[in-house]
C-alpha cells in the first residue's frame, strides 16, 4: 500500500473519530439536561428553567461550575489510581462507539466511505470486550479512595456488572446466529434483507436491554451508587471535574448501549429512503438512540431500586439461564429452518 | 517482517516483559493485578498483529475482563493489598531461580540460533485466526482436551457450589454460641 493511501486512511479515522467525540460530548451535556427535564415533567415540576432560553444553557453552566470546584485528594487515598479512575471510566465508555455502523456505505470526495470509524469483523467482540474493561475505573475509584462506602460501591459494581456480563454475552448470541457474522455492519445488512431482529428474538432483545441497565448501572440497578447506603458509593470522594467525569461515562454508555440495542434489534440504520441518501442513516440510528435513552430515563423514574441480594439473584436465577436458553432455541429453530 | 511490524512488536514486546517485572515487583496487591492487565492487553495487541483478532478480543474479554476483575474483587473484598515483606525461610529459592532462569535463556537462544521455529509458523493458513476456523479446530483437532477442560471446570464449580452449600447449612443452624 502506498505511503499517500495510508495518509488518506489515517486522516479519515482521526476526523471521523474526533467528530464522534465531538457529537457524544455534547450529547452527554444535553442528557444531564434531558434527564433533569424529563423527570421534571413527568413529577409535575419545571426543571432547569433559569440559563438561556428554557434553561438550554443549563448544561455549560454545569460544566463551567465544576470546572471551577476544588478538586480534593483525600489524604488516604492512593494518589495515582484516584486520578486514573475517572479517565479508565470515560474513556471505554468514548472507544465503545467506533464500531456501530451509522449509515450504509457512500462516495465523498470520489472516494468510497464507510459512515462507522471502523468496521472490524470481530465488533460485537469488541464492543464484549470494551464494556467488560470499563469496570476498572468504577472498582478503583472505590479502592483508591480511601473510605468503607465508596469501597462498598466498588465491590458491588464490581460483582454486579460480571454478573450481568454474562446475559449480555449470551443475549449478543441471538442476532450473531442468525445473520452468521460477528460484525454489527453484517448485522444491520441482514436485518434489511429478513426484518429487524426484535421480531426474531423478542426475549433476546428484551435480556440485552435488562442487562445493559445493569451494565451502566442505570436505575432500577444503580446499587453502586445508591445514595441512602452508600452515600453515593464509589465517587463519593471526588470533586469537580473528576466528578463530572464518572457522570460522562455513564451517559456516554448509556448513549453506546441505546445505539446497541437499536442496532442489533430495531435494524441500526435502516429506514426509508436510507439507501439512495446514506447520511439518512444517521438520523433514523439517531431516533431510535433517543427513544431508548427516553426509555431508561423513564425507567429510573417510574423503578424502585433492587435490593442487592435480589439483584444478584435475579441475573444468576434468571437472566443467565433465560439467556442459555434463548441461545439453544435460537440453534435449534435456525438448524430446522435449513 | 518488513520495518514498522518490528518496531510496534519492539515496543509491545517490551511494555510485555516490563509490566510481568513489575508485577512480581510491586509490593502492592492491587497495583500488582493491575500490571498483569496491562501484560494481558499487551499480548492480545500481539495476536491483532498475528492477524487473529477473535483470539484477541477473548484474550481482553475473558483475561484482562472477567478474570483480572474477579481477582481485584477478591483483593479488596479480603483487604489483602498490602503484602508481607518477602520471609527469610524462602531465600534460597532467590539464587536457585536465577540459574533456572539463565538455563531457560540459554535454551531459547540455542533453539533460536537453529532457527528452526520459523517455517512451522509460515504453513499456518490465512484465516487460522476467524472463529470458524477456530471453533472447527476445537470440535475437531482439539475435542478431548477441549471437552476435558470444560469437565474440569463443571467439577470446580460444583465443588464450590457444594462448599458454600455446607457453609450456609452450618450458619442457618440455631447454636447457642452463635447466637450474638
Amino acid at each position: 500500500m502506498a505511503w499517500q493511501e495510508i495518509g488518506f486512511i489515517a486522516l479519515e479515522a482521526a476526523i471521523k473519530s474526533i467528530l464522534l467525540a465531538f457529537v457524544l460530548l455534547t450529547a452527554f451535556a444535553y442528557m444531564t439536561f434531558a434527564e433533569r427535564k424529563v423527570a421534571a415533567l413527568m413529577q409535575v415540576r419545571s426543571g432547569p428553567n433559569r440559563v438561556g432560553p428554557w434553561g438550554l444553557l443549563q448544561p455549560a453552566a454545569d460544566g463551567v461550575k465544576a470546572l471551577f470546584k476544588e478538586e480534593i485528594v483525600p489524604a488516604g487515598a492512593d494518589r495515582v489510581l484516584f486520578i486514573a479512575a475517572p479517565i479508565l471510566v470515560a474513556v471505554p465508555a468514548l472507544i465503545i462507539m467506533a464500531v456501530i455502523p451509522l449509515g450504509p456505505d457512500m462516495v465523498l470526495f470520489g472516494r468510497p466511505m464507510r459512515l462507522a470509524i471502523t468496521d472490524i469483523n470481530v465488533g460485537t467482540l469488541y464492543v464484549l470486550s470494551v464494556a467488560s474493561v470499563a469496570v476498572y475505573g468504577i472498582v478503583l475509584a472505590g479502592w483508591s479512595s480511601a473510605n468503607k462506602f465508596s469501597m462498598m460501591g466498588g465491590i458491588r459494581a464490581t460483582a454486579q456488572m460480571v454478573s450481568y456480563e454474562l446475559a449480555l454475552g449470551l443475549s449478543f448470541v441471538g442476532p450473531i446466529m442468525l445473520a452468521g457474522s460477528l460484525s454489527l455492519r453484517d448485522i444491520v445488512v441482514a436485518q434489511q434483507q429478513s426484518v429487524w431482529y426484535v421480531v426474531l428474538q423478542p426475549l433476546g432483545a428484551l435480556l440485552f436491554f435488562v442487562a445493559a441497565l445493569a451494565e451502566v448501572n442505570r436505575a432500577p440497578f444503580d446499587m453502586p451508587e445508591a445514595e441512602q447506603e452508600l452515600t453515593a458509593g464509589y465517587f463519593t470522594e471526588y470533586s469537580g471535574m473528576k466528578f463530572s467525569l464518572f457522570f460522562m461515562g455513564e451517559y456516554i454508555k448509556m448513549i453506546a448501549v441505546s445505539a446497541l440495542t437499536a442496532t442489533l434489534f430495531f435494524g441500526g440504520y435502516l429506514g426509508p429512503m436510507v439507501d439512495q441518501y446514506p447520511l439518512l442513516g444517521i438520523v433514523y440510528l439517531g431516533g431510535k438512540t433517543l427513544a431508548f435513552l427516553f426509555l431508561m430515563i423513564w425507567i429510573r423514574l417510574t423503578l424502585p431500586r433492587m435490593r442487592y441480594d435480589q439483584l444478584m439473584a435475579f441475573g444468576w436465577k434468571r437472566m443467565l439461564p433465560l439467556a442459555l436458553a434463548n441461545v439453544v432455541i435460537t440453534a435449534v429453530a435456525l438448524v430446522l429452518a435449513q | 517482517m518488513t520495518a514498522a511490524p518490528l518496531i510496534i512488536f519492539a515496543v509491545l514486546a517490551a511494555v510485555a516483559v516490563a509490566s510481568g517485572l513489575a508485577m512480581m515487583l510491586s509490593q502492592n496487591a492491587v497495583y500488582s493485578a493491575l500490571f498483569l492487565v496491562i501484560n494481558f492487553t499487551v499480548v492480545a495487541v500481539l495476536f491483532l498483529i498475528l492477524g487473529a483478532p477473535f483470539i484477541a478480543m477473548l484474550q481482553i474479554t475473558v483475561y484482562a475482563g472477567a478474570i483480572m476483575v474477579l481477582f481485584i474483587f477478591v483483593i479488596m473484598l479480603l483487604g489483602g493489598e498490602r503484602l508481607p515483606a518477602p520471609q527469610q525461610r524462602l531465600r534460597w529459592q532467590q539464587p536457585l531461580a536465577v540459574v533456572l532462569v539463565l538455563a531457560l535463556l540459554a535454551l531459547a537462544g540455542y533453539v533460536f540460533a537453529q532457527g528452526a521455529a520459523p517455517a512451522a509458523v509460515l504453513a499456518e493458513p490465512q484465516d487460522y485466526g476467524s472463529p470458524a476456523a477456530l471453533g472447527l479446530l476445537l470440535f475437531t483437532k482439539y475435542l478431548f482436551p477441549f471437552e476435558f477442560t470444560s469437565l474440569l471446570l463443571l467439577v470446580a464449580m460444583i465443588g464450590v457450589v457444594v462448599l458454600t452449600a455446607v457453609e450456609e447449612r452450618r450458619r442457618r443452624l440455631p447454636r447457642a454460641s452463635r447466637r450474638t
